[in-house]
């Protein structure tokens, strides 16, 4: 294992921008050609504002079928990312060639529930910091067993960490299946997520959050987090992330940047370090260059004008005290991280709303309150204070009563007027 | 129903299988990210009225169209109803192209993420005074 070296090169850029009070802004984006995906790094690279780049690879590769991903490219095929094994780390190296470097570093960004192909390559062609995790990359992303992914993992991490430069790895924990998962849950997998990473000697990490329905909740949310990675991660070099919304999204362009903008509010209001943008175009197709970097400044205009984070009125409705009973009981399931995530989800203490894998018990729900906050409907078997009368709350869904909670944030802002709950 | 091997996206499906148990469906739902062995298997040992393929993250137009050759190159499986709706490709939703494809190689319909709800379940002989019916047009104003 490689000696604590201080942050690594995707860190120091973090924190410098952060020193000087700008908020990180990145994109998802990904295609999969290498001359595309060049256009694209350069065209983020040149934004008027603290960029890092993202690689964002195709589902092929994420699914570890690299002879797809390389059909597809022979025959012209359109990807919905850089196929990166398939491509291979020569030519993913002479890509970044020129881009990716201390002003600009470059994230791989998959989806991946083994990736041990995928690591290979990517360290192989000089990259510093790529996402993921145990749970976050195998639930939502693939039928890999949850035992599979977290040994994968944990080779994975080792391997990361014997590199003599620190890699940056971020933990997925905090997005899941990108809406309909309750702030605290997905705090605690963020943070037993790093904790894995920890355990498997990385330093250098970051804990996300994805913005949810309600910007007061969100703001307590990215707080606990805040709170709970200084207490359980204070040894390392750690940061936290935002995405915006990750789940339906509007349709209009008028909503979509809309929501986008509030993401960045809520990013600079709660001192979070570093944003993933969603375009214009998210409700319908993988966006072009112009409308990443078109998101990205529209991010990057609205974090600025937002005044620096306000220490006063945080509001406290048990989100830190729940994610905090996750984690400590989580814990005491193994005798490492690992062991003690995989026995969580066996026994439905760590549990999913709606999500099919076969290794959730899918017996926790959500529900979105007449105040538009993300609160339980039925905790199941996840161990938060008050379980028992939370569980009251469940109701019979239909596919309407679904598709009215997905389109909450769709509706509110495509139609601010047709709604009654507060912006 | 069943998704397609590279695509994870689950909601699609959540929802589906809502929609067709509402109508009078009974439905076994493979879930995410199905390797096409799988979907054989399950089909040959189920023996469903119709396979209904949902796949939205722009690879359907790749993977429906594998899938779709295997299922109608098997003898037992080459009469089975089969309709893919979703995404299917990276461009939005106008891809003529890739759809003509898919039906020439056997699909019996193919759908857009934006189609008439009603349309599909028609196709599937389900829900014909459907009461609660979910309209795309009627879930996006409310
Ligand atoms: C939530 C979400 C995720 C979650 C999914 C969690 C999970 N496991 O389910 C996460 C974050 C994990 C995720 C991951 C990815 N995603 Co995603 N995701 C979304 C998002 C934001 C919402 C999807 C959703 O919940 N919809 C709710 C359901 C109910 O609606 P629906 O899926 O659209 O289905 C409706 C219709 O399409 C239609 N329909 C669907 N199937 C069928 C079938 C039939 C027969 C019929 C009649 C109708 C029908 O009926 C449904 C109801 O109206 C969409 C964008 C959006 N819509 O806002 C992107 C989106 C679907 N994702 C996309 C992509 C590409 C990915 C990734 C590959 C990452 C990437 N490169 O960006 C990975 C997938 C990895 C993989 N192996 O495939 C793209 C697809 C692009 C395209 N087709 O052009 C989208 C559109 C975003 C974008 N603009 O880039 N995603």
């Amino acid at each position: 294992m490689a000696p604590p070296t201080g942050p690594g090169r995707f860190t120091r850029f973090v924190r410098r921008a952060s020193s000087e009070g700008k908020l990180v802004v990145q994109p998802r984006m990904g295609f999969g050609t290498v001359e595309q995906m060049r256009a694209g790094l350069d065209a983020v690279r040149t934004v008027d504002a603290a960029t890092v780049g993202t690689i964002t690879v195709d589902s092929y590769t994420r699914v570890n079928d690299h002879a797809s991903a390389l059909l597809a490219l022979e025959k012209g095929a359109d990807l919905n990312g850089f196929p990166l094994v398939a491509h291979g780390a020569a030519v993913t190296r002479e890509l970044l060639a020129g881009i990716a470097g201390d002003d600009f570093p470059v994230q791989v960004r998959h989806g991946s529930a083994l990736p041990g192909a995928l690591f290979e390559g990517l360290v192989a062609a000089g990259i510093d910091a790529t996402e993921g995790g145990p749970v976050s990359y195998c639930l939502p992303y693939s039928r890999v067993p949850l035992a599979q992914a977290v040994d994968a993992w944990a080779e994975c991490c080792e391997m990361l960490a014997g590199i003599s430069e620190p890699v940056h790895l971020e933990s997925f924990g905090g997005c899941m299946l990108g809406q309909l998962c309750p702030p605290s849950l997905l705090i605690s997998l963020s943070i037993l997520e790093g904790l894995f990473f920890r355990e498997h000697g990385l330093r250098d990490i970051s804990v996300s959050y994805a913005q949810q329905t309600n910007q007061q909740q969100d703001i307590e949310a990215i707080h606990a987090l805040r709170g709970l990675a200084k207490e359980w991660l204070g040894d390392t070099d750690w940061h936290a992330v935002l995405y915006t919304y990750m789940g339906v999204y509007p349709r209009t362009r008028q909503g979509a940047y809309g929501l986008l903008e509030e993401s960045a509010r809520l990013a600079a209001r709660s001192g979070t370090e570093r944003l993933i943008v969603k375009t214009a175009v998210e409700a319908s197709r993988i966006p072009s260059i112009t409308e990443n970097v078109d998101a990205l400044e529209r991010a990057a205009r609205a974090a600025e004008r937002e005044a620096v984070a306000e220490p006063a009125g945080i509001p406290d409705s048990g989100i830190y005290e729940e994610a905090q009973a996750i984690i400590t009981h989580t814990l005491t399931l193994g005798s490492d991280v690992g062991k003690a995530l995989v026995r969580a989800f066996a026994l439905g203490h760590l549990d999913i709303p709606f999500c099919l894998h076969q290794d959730n018990a899918n017996r926790c729900r959500a529900r979105i309150d007449d105040r538009g906050r993300l609160t339980w409907a039925d905790p199941a078997g996840v161990p938060i204070p008050r379980a028992r009368d939370l569980a009251r709350n469940r109701q019979r869904l239909t596919a309407r009563g679904l598709i009215d909670m997905l389109s909450y944030n769709e509706r509110r802002y495509d139609h601010p007027s047709r709604t009654s709950h507060p912006r | 129903m069943t998704s397609v091997s590279s695509d994870s996206h689950m909601w699609n499906l959540v929802f589906l299988q809502l929609l067709l148990e509402e109508n009078g469906g009974n439905v076994i739902n493979l879930g995410a990210c199905t390797p096409d062995e799988l979907v054989m298997s399950e089909c040959l040992r189920i023996r469903p009225d119709a396979l209904v393929i949902s796949t939205v993250n722009g690879h359907g137009h790749i993977d429906g169209l594998r899938l779709i050759r295997k299922i109608r190159g098997h003898s037992v499986l080459a009469s089975m109803k089969v309709v893919i709706g979703g995404k299917l490709g990276v461009h939005g939703s106008r891809q003529a192209g890739s759809r003509a494809e898919l039906v020439a190689n056997g699909l019996d319909a193919v759908f857009e993420a934006d189609a008439d709800l009603g349309r599909f379940l028609d196709c599937l002989g389900l829900g014909t005074p459907a009461p609660q019916r979910v309209a795309p047009t009627e879930i996006r104003s409310t």
